[in-house]
């Protein structure tokens, strides 16, 4: 429901993040990335952030050489999801501090922190910055 | 330090995965890590449990398996420490999924977990329940969410709610609980909580009825004096996105708002003001703007009827229709789609600015602007917007050139108000796109032409014309060859011309020279070229100054290589050379091609039947013949045992009229069966290469077409039930074949006698009527008898109503067709008929047996008569 998954792949295709919220077998989920990935990066900045796709629509955006797909059923608002892709980043990035794909990468258990407090079960939970990183900024104080 | 032990650190793991070059050298590295940490695992090591499962997730994104370590993220949730816990509720959540038993095991962890002190945890156990808990898990865990819903801390309760989504969405009975706690929340001032309480409202409200009636009483003004607030807040960092606050919230409160005011009046009153306000008020220069806008109208459009707010909406989506930008283009697309439905005069008027949209570089805004095009299309602008379409059609990309060609040709048919109108589009068509023009369409066109008497030989002579300059449009060609062939006369003759045409002077022998280039095209299919030969067999005939010319290219092909061609050829040479007397009655015109039927068996019919209606050649028993077919069909569908109809659900009798299937097994057993527009049915009549199966079966085919339900059926005219299955009475139409089955002598009268044959038998026999049974069957099917039964009445009354009714055993399958008439004269001066069908499953242990009871209506009474027939012969 709402959001299907949420994925982050470099511009070679490579996959930085994936968060399913609905099951997919591994295969499955190698051939969807594929697909859509191809699909995404095929298109050139002048054309339009959403793409159809089989039953759902891709809602993707690209910051630096990152690209964030979002997957969402098809009467979700894609306008209010390019927002939250945006405010996604903005989170990882007053968290990170410019972040960047090497921080994704390496922290990658963080970022899943903060977008399981963004999201779940496909629905946004919370838009509030100081919301979401609070309870990470605690743990990180505390370990 | 050894990188690949299980002491490496994530980091470490990771630069090693990025370090290789290949794909077998990181298969090599994940491979050895993960050997490390089953090691781990098997040691149950404490220290490295939660980096282990941290490589493990990274391992698993990459897509390998990783399965052994489920048991892992169990042992960590139970750890009392919070970073264990922490991930191992995300291995939880990333690694298993709710089909997993393993994951009942974890129930009473997060039961535990629920209750805790610490309410990170708490929220952590929310979290994990709330993305992947199963049907079990939610019913033993619900009480528990529930408690929690009203947790003094607002990040508990959040996720209580969005949890408590899942858990309904998975047991809806336990929807009820939820309704008050779930109105409760919409009371919060933490934007959080009101958040996912109205998620959780919109979800109740789609579940259950109840819940939806509850929240429209109660909470409609609630919730729009909530919006009222949020709209008209003062500046609020933390929820503010470019100068709009909190625009998550207000996208939430309009869906629930549409949910709430869909379909009640009342409740969509209430909300006008607020639409109003937030439909004007908002900014829309930033993106955030435009997505509440873009709710808004989503919503206005799907309450109850308001004209003011709908102007508005649609002026705002005319002026998203106008933006630069190419996201808001596409929702406006999107969202004008809806609103056809219920204002299609506003639509209308943009009509300019979708057309330039379907030309758009964009691929998703052309789809949507073509989707949009179609639903506008009405009588009055299909003139001009087809004109436009076409003219696209001409520059457009190859990709979008399928979608454009099929999208015109169903408005062309749908809407065009005149035949010539609709043939004259087509043919502009069929020479830009031809190729990506789909069969069911040129043979809508094929029937439209027949019908249009007055208009063939305008027709053929544009056709001719296309044909010269556009010779490589598959369906171009066929089309142009067909018309050619049928009408060859008027194309030569320049007959029936119109006012508008200029005179062109064409002779018989450009006329056979345009259908030779065809057929010695390479590039085309052998459909067409198959086409191309039947062509030339009716212009033969047609042209008789030509029939020389002709008959050397015939002999030509019968050269070929390619079977079809090469058949053909040489069963046209034949024709031609021994047969002139027939040959001119063969080829004569086709007959007119009933629309009505047309359509309505293409209404009927599954879309995809059409091109895959093939399938191998089948072997029917014969009498098992297609459940919808087309009178038309059925007549010519003479060697149909193997022709594709009894796969294709109702679909393309046309495209069974050219006969796709090759002549049957004869020749060769699954052979050419890709979809072409083969053997022109009637030359199946003129299989004269052929052994007499061919000729017993066509017979059969007549006669057991009987077995056919359906009553518009030509076919029940043909194989009379009353008469014995062997003589096929004259059929409606094309009289010129039934004669020339009658020339084949042996061929009319072969009687449906392919097997062993045997006595008839007085089945019943009383005072006043006699049962006779005649047995006919299969040779290849010993099980299935096939029984005549005839009725006589030997009582100088005549009977009415007159009915019979069969029961057998339960080793015999008893099938029986309709009578051919309940009335019976008197005294035996006639008889009704009637075929049953017996299958014995008990075949050569068990004979047949069968009771019956016979019930008529002698002057008015009703008389019952029942036996039982035990002497049926043995073998049966």
């Amino acid at each position: 429901m709402g959001i299907r998954f949420i994925l982050m792949v470099n511009k070679q295709g490579q996959t930085r993040l994936a968060q399913y919220y609905e099951y997919l077998t591994l295969e499955e989920r190698r051939a969807l990335e594929g697909e859509i990935v191809r699909k995404c990066l095929a298109r050139t900045e002048q054309q339009c952030s959403f793409v159809e796709h089989r039953n759902y629509k891709i809602v993707y955006r690209r910051y630096a050489s990152l690209f964030f797909l979002v997957g969402v059923d098809n009467e979700e608002n894609e306008l209010a999801i390019l927002e939250f892709i945006h405010l996604l980043v903005e989170t990882m990035d007053r968290h990170f501090g410019n972040v960047c794909e090497l921080d994704v990468m390496f922290h990658l258990e963080k970022a899943h922190f903060m977008l399981e407090e963004m999201v779940m079960n496909g629905c946004i939970v919370e838009t509030s910055k100081a919301n979401i990183l609070s309870p990470i900024q605690l743990m990180d104080k505390a370990s | 330090m050894n990188p690949f032990s299980s002491g490496t650190r994530l980091r470490d793991m990771i630069r090693a995965i990025r370090a290789c070059k290949t794909a077998a050298e990181e298969r090599a590295v994940v491979r050895k890590e993960c050997a490390a940490i089953r090691a781990a695992i098997s040691e149950n090591d404490q220290d490295y449990r939660h980096r282990n499962l941290a490589k493990l997730m990274f391992i698993h994104m990459l897509g390998y398996p990783t399965h052994f370590g489920q048991m892992e993220c169990l042992k960590l949730i139970a750890s009392p420490g919070f970073p264990e816990k922490r991930i191992g509720y995300l291995g939880l959540m990333l690694l298993l999924d709710e089909r997993q038993e393993v994951l009942m095991l974890v129930t009473n962890s997060i039961k535990q977990d629920l209750s805790h002190t610490n309410q990170y945890i708490v929220g952590l156990a929310l979290c994990a329940l709330g993305n992947i808990c199963s049907a079990e898990m939610a019913r033993d865990l619900a009480p528990e969410v529930e408690r929690l819903l009203q947790f003094r801390d607002p990040n508990i309760r959040k996720k209580a709610a969005l949890c408590s989504i899942r858990i309904v969405k998975k047991v809806p009975d336990l929807a009820e609980n939820f309704i008050n706690p779930a109105a409760s929340l919409l009371k919060e001032k933490h934007h959080g909580v009101l958040l996912t309480g109205i998620q959780l409202c919109t979800d109740l409200c789609n579940i259950s009825a109840e819940a939806l009636e509850y929240f429209r009483k109660k909470c409609t003004d609630g919730l729009v004096k909530v919006l009222k607030d949020v709209a008209n807040s003062p500046y609020a960092p933390e929820y503010d996105v470019s100068g709009i606050a909190d625009p998550f919230l207000h996208i939430k409160l309009l869906k629930l708002l549409r949910v709430l005011g869909q379909g009640d009046a009342d409740a969509s009153d209430s909300m006008n003001d607020i639409l109003a306000q937030v439909a004007t008020k908002t900014e829309s220069n930033k993106n955030a703007g435009n997505a509440i806008l873009y709710e808004c109208v989503s919503t206005i459009m799907t309450i109850e009827e308001n004209g003011g707010l709908r102007v508005l909406a649609v002026n705002i989506l005319g002026r998203f229709l106008s933006s630069r930008d190419n996201n808001i283009r596409y929702v406006a697309l999107n969202m004008l789609m809806k609103a056809i439905a219920l204002d299609s005069q506003a639509v209308q008027r943009h009509r300019a600015t979708i057309l330039e949209c379907v030309k758009d570089s964009d691929a998703s805004i052309r789809k949507r602007a073509l989707e949009l095009v179609y639903l506008l299309v009405n009588e009055s602008n299909v003139k001009s917007l087809t004109k436009e379409l076409i003219d696209y059609l001409e520059i457009s990309d190859p990709e979008f050139k399928g979608d454009l060609t099929a999208k015109i040709c169903s408005i062309v048919e749908k809407f065009s108000p005149e035949k010539i109108w609709y043939i004259d589009q087509m043919l502009k068509v069929l020479p830009k796109a031809g190729n990506y023009v789909k069969d069911e369409v040129w043979h809508a066109l094929i029937v439209v032409i027949t019908n249009a008497s007055d208009l063939h030989g305008y027709i053929v002579r544009s056709l001719y014309r296309e044909l010269q300059t556009a010779g490589e449009q598959e369906t171009l060609v066929r089309v142009a060859v067909w018309c050619i062939g049928e009408y060859g006369e008027m194309l030569v003759g320049n007959a029936g011309m119109l006012n508008q045409e200029d005179p062109i002077t064409v002779t018989e022998s450009d006329a056979v020279d345009v259908i030779e280039t065809a057929i010695k095209c390479h590039s085309l299919d052998l459909a067409t070229r198959a086409m191309c030969l039947m062509a030339l067999l009716k212009l033969s005939s047609r042209f008789p100054s030509c029939s020389q010319r002709i008959n050397d290219t015939i002999i030509h092909y019968k050269e070929s290589l390619v079977l079809e061609l090469q058949q053909r050829a040489i069963e046209f040479n034949y024709i031609i050379e021994k047969h002139q007397n027939i040959r001119s009655a063969l080829v004569e015109r086709m007959p007119v091609l009933d629309e009505a039927t047309y359509s309505g068996r293409r209404a009927g019919s599954v879309p995809a039947a059409v091109s895959t209606s093939q399938g191998a050649p089948l072997n029917l028993p014969n009498g098992v013949a297609k459940p919808t077919a087309a009178p038309l069909v059925d007549l010519l569908d003479l060697s149909s045992d193997e022709v594709s109809a009894p796969s294709s659900s109702g679909g393309d009798f046309l495209h069974d009229l050219f006969g796709v299937d090759l002549p049957p097994a004869s020749s060769q057993p699954g052979g050419n069966h890709a979809q072409k527009s083969g053997t022109d049915v009637l030359l199946d009549l003129l299989s004269i290469g052929t052994p007499l199966a061919q000729s017993t079966s066509m017979a059969d085919m007549l006669s057991s077409g009987d077995e056919n339900k359906s009553p518009a059926d030509i076919l029940d005219k043909l194989g009379s039930p009353s008469g014995p299955p062997s003589q096929a009475s004259p059929p409606v139409g094309s009289s010129s074949m039934m004669d020339l089955l009658d020339g084949f002598g042996p061929v009319s009268s072969v009687p449906e006698n392919n097997g062993p044959t045997y006595p008839s038998l007085v089945a019943f026999e009383s005072s006043s009527l006699r049962v006779t049974f005649n047995f006919s069957k299969q040779p290849g099917n010993p099980q299935t008898t096939y029984v005549e039964a005839q009725f006589v009445n030997k009582s100088p009354n005549a009977y009415s109503n007159f009915v019979f009714q069969a029961a057998v055993p339960k080793f015999l399958q008893l099938h029986l067709d309709p009578a051919s008439s309940n009335t019976l004269p008197a005294s035996g001066n006639g008889s009704i008929t009637q075929k049953l069908r017996l299958k014995n499953s008990q075949h050569g242990k068990k004979s047949l047996v069968m009771r019956i009871r016979i019930g008529y209506k002698i002057n008015d009474k009703d008389v019952l008569e029942e036996g039982q027939v035990n002497n049926f012969p043995r073998d049966l």
